[in-house]
């Protein structure tokens, strides 16, 4: 990539380190460049150390880097947490009044953001937006687009206005100060407008754009933006979002809703999921559709609230008691994050079964841009349904029939005169609860045949790099974007590697899996955990081991810096 | 005009003798008189013997976990306001396993029907205290006898309930008129139902509540005083009121939401072009 350049704005929670990250994002993805940006934050509200990563870049950019070449230090704690980051071409944009002796050195820019922020925009707050000025002043980006992502971010009224002049002055003063402009510029990349989106709002939309007109969920990080957001728009879409007592509650009203007829999402972390097992059999044992989220973060119990992990796949694989058919989506990205949900969507109500989109802290709350979601593509399947035109088959309506694809038609309650009966008890075909011995046996097989229409839906790996290579990276769900980067740094230091990547999980595509991985060399799983979980499942599905693993369970996203030093070990 | 037949489901499992029977009775009649189709009405129903009464009549049915009847029942009935919903469970299913959801479906009037078969006793597991259970109830697992009962009428009333109520199900003509009326009720209708169960309690049966109760429609009550309905609520023992202790009339949740005015979800077209214009928000 001709440019590639990393931003980074550091502070203390309630610094506007989030506004000030996402403003210079959106700013540079206006110019057409690929964004893809991070978020470090802690679990509180005020105060600790939270820090906002942008990449920006004129190739396709899929994850963050270590180095920094603009760093916004809102804060003294950030020059000294991430100057070492800051590459030797780099600049530390500060306050110079608030952190003396940080040294007039080469890399420092220091401006009085605050007091400027007093002058212009008559609020100290607005020193976050003296620093974005100043940062695309020495990037080269020009005022007047600058101003107009800084209005349409907080809205052209008063406020607005006085943090586009707080902007303008940091821009200003950057460009008067002795400081030299940056060796790294950004220019207008001609690309057409894209998105600038993260993993919830992808998936947000995603559920919106399949038809989905109930969500109930309780906040937990990171999925709570999901509801927020969804929220925000139902009226205008005629949704209904609900918070209510519990993660228990969620998951058995979007059931009760769903049973009713409307497509229903919950959406929740590791910690919430754990509640929800018990009604995600419910769904199960129903042939209820439902779509779960769950936005992994580190566990067990409350583990890092606000971090990152890949720990819950084999838990979403093996929730609650008992067999049933169940499909698990781990989106590598926020398209997939978009086209899975509508995916999600249409396989619970084709097969009637529960789906689990696995995102991740990680993928939830990074930004990537993205091309305009083509709509006219969205197709939506609710499945077989009772036929409204023959009245005869309403009287004699049965829930559960046995059929061939072990789909049996649904009907809606109030839909027609057909009596829905659905049971969480072993039923017989009616819906009526049973504890005959040949009913039980032809129910189970009933539901899980439902598996082998289901397998045929599930899409294969994504693969990069050489055909053949010495290394094979094996990853899944958010990692993708790091892993493919590794791939090709690898490639650069002469190094042979290539990936084979999957986002569709279960029921898993073994055959493509074992075609993927034929003739691979070694291989090594790479996930954001502590045991491999993916690969655990690769060998129990295809008996394939893995020569080796790259983990990472810290609490961090897995970087293509990280995986590039481990593989560099391996060939050592 | 519907008929008592038109209501008549599977045979029961129940022992003979069951107060369950006079509550089957009951609402079978009440949906009858109020002219109700089977497959305009949903029962939700949870764990225990009080959760298989939907299959012993007709109707549209979805028999779920134990205690998640109404975090489900308010699912159906926000995609489908126009289907008449009634909740049905036992005590332990209701104030125990599903205490929380109890609290706050009743503090949200969701517009359901809560009818609770309260026989103090788990008799689908044979006999355990149950959270209703009097205080020294000696089962096999509370050797040294319950502690103190859930006043569920009590506190539905100070969670803000709009309809609560408690019938006898050995009075099935009173119980059927109270069905009737938590069914017309907007808002959400608790009727705790005294059902003797003549298995497993032989402290709280038929003759014992016979003896006590008394009907306060037949007093100076007024339903519409919240510190009376309090007291009444405080009234265990010697004398036990049935009937309604208190109603009031308020939104319900589902008014809350506009998208509902426009008609129940389940009939609202899905349109994926209707997410471009938020597309056009994130560029």
């Amino acid at each position: 990539m001709a440019v590639d350049i990393n931003i980074m704005v550091g502070g203390e929670a309630g610094q506007g380190v989030q506004a000030a990250g996402f403003i210079i994002a959106k700013a540079l993805g206006r110019y057409g460049l690929s964004i893809f940006a991070d978020q470090d934050y802690e679990s509180r509200v005020r105060g600790g150390h939270n820090f906002f990563r942008i990449r920006a870049g004129d190739g396709d950019v899929g994850a963050i880097s270590e180095e920094v070449h603009v760093l916004l230090a809102l804060d003294r704690q950030s020059i000294d947490l991430h100057q070492r980051e800051v590459s030797s071409d780099g600049v530390i944009i500060f306050d110079s009044d608030r952190m003396e002796g940080v040294g007039a050195n080469e890399r420092a820019l220091g401006l009085p953001l605050e007091r400027m922020a007093l002058e212009t925009a008559k609020n100290k707050q607005a020193a976050n937006l003296v620093a974005v000025g100043a940062a695309m002043s020495l990037l080269g980006y020009d005022s007047a687009s600058l101003k107009s992502v800084v209005l349409d971010y907080f809205g052209a009224l008063q406020i607005g206005q006085a943090d586009a002049d707080a902007a303008a002055r940091g821009y200003e003063d950057a460009k008067a100060s002795s400081r030299r402009g940056l060796g790294k510029q950004v220019g207008p990349a001609g690309a057409q407008k894209r998105m600038l989106l993260n993993g919830n709002e992808a998936v947000a939309l995603g559920a919106m754009a399949a038809g989905c007109k109930f969500v109930s969920a309780y906040p937990m990080s990171p999925c709570t933006t999901i509801m927020e957001y969804i929220a925000g728009k139902a009226d205008e879409l005629g949704v209904v979002v609900v918070q209510p007592e519990d993660e228990i509650s969620a998951i058995n009203m979007i059931i009760g809703a769903s049973y009713a007829g409307v497509r229903s999402m919950t959406a929740t972390s590791g910690g919430g999921f754990c509640l929800m097992v018990e009604g995600l059999g419910l769904a199960g044992m129903t042939e209820t559709p439902v779509v779960v989220v769950d936005g992994q973060r580190a566990g067990p119990a409350i583990g890092l609230p606000t971090r990152t992990e890949q720990g819950d796949l084999l838990f979403a694989l093996h929730a609650s008691h008992g067999d049933f058919p169940r499909v698990v989506l781990a989106p590598a990205n926020v398209e997939d994050a978009f086209w899975l949900t509508v995916k999600a969507f249409n396989l619970a109500d084709e097969y009637q079964v529960p789906v689990i989109i696995l995102t991740d802290q990680y993928l939830a709350s990074s930004y990537a841009t993205a091309e305009r979601f083509d709509l006219s593509r969205v197709q939506i399947k609710r499945g077989q349904l009772l036929s409204e035109q023959d009245p005869s088959k309403s009287e004699r309506y049965k829930r559960y029939e046995i059929t061939a694809s072990g789909i049996s038609p649904r009907a809606f309650p109030l839909q027609s005169t057909a009596l829905v009966v659905a049971d969480s008890d072993e039923h017989n075909e009616e819906g009526h609860l049973i504890e005959d011995a040949e009913i039980r046996t032809a129910m189970m097989l009933k539901r899980q045949h439902k598996l082998q229409g289901l397998k045929k839906e599930i899409s294969g790996p994504r693969t990069h790099g050489p055909s053949h290579a010495d290394i094979t990276l094996i990853g899944w769900g958010s990692t993708l974007g790091a892993t493919k980067e590794a791939v090709d740094t690898a490639a650069r230091h002469g190094l042979s590697v290539n990936l084979v990547h999957f986002a569709e999980i279960w029921p898993f595509p073994s055959e493509a899996a074992t075609l993927a991985l034929k003739g691979a060399r070694r291989t090594f799983a790479v996930e954001n955990n502590a045991t491999a979980q993916f690969a655990q499942l690769l060998r129990a599905e295809t008996g394939h081991q893995v020569s080796g693993t790259i983990l990472k369970f810290d609490g961090r996203p897995l970087t293509p810096a990280y995986v590039m030093e481990h593989l560099k070990k391996e060939v050592a | 005009m519907v008929k008592t037949t038109d209501y008549t489901g599977g045979q029961p499992a129940w022992c003979p003798g069951c107060g369950n029977f006079g509550i089957l009775n009951a609402l079978k009649k009440a949906l009858v008189e109020l002219d109700l189709e089977p497959h305009k009405v949903l029962m939700v129903s949870g764990i225990g013997q009080a959760g298989k009464l939907p299959h012993y009549t007709r109707g549209n049915v979805l028999n779920v976990l134990h205690g998640r009847t109404l975090p489900a029942a308010a699912g159906a009935k926000i995609a489908n306001p126009e289907l008449t919903v009634i909740a049905v469970g036992g005590d332990g299913d209701g104030y125990g396993e599903g205490g929380n959801h109890f609290l706050h479906s009743v503090r949200r009037n969701h517009d359901i029907t809560y009818l609770v078969h309260n026989n103090q006793v788990y008799a689908l597991t044979k006999g355990q205290a149950s959270p209703t259970s009097d205080v020294g109830f000696v089962t096999k697992t509370t050797p040294h006898g319950a502690s103190t009962p859930l006043n569920s009428l009590a506190v539905a009333i100070a969670a803000g309930g709009t309809f609560v109520a408690r019938g006898f199900s050995g009075d099935p003509d009173h119980l059927t008129g109270l069905i009737k009326s938590g069914i017309r009720h907007r808002g959400f209708a608790l009727i705790d139902i005294l059902q003797p169960c003549v298995s497993f309690n032989r402290r709280n049966t038929f003759a014992w509540y016979k003896e006590r109760v008394y009907k306060l429609e037949e007093t100076s009550h007024q339903a519409s005083d919240r510190l009376a309905a309090m007291e009444k609520s405080q009234e265990w023992g010697e004398r036990i009121p049935i009937g309604v202790l208190y109603r009031q009339e308020k939104p319900t949740f589902e008014d809350e939401f506009p998208v509902l005015g426009k008609g129940p979800l389940v009939k609202q077209a899905i349109d994926p072009a209707q997410v471009g214009a938020l597309l056009d928000e994130f560029m």
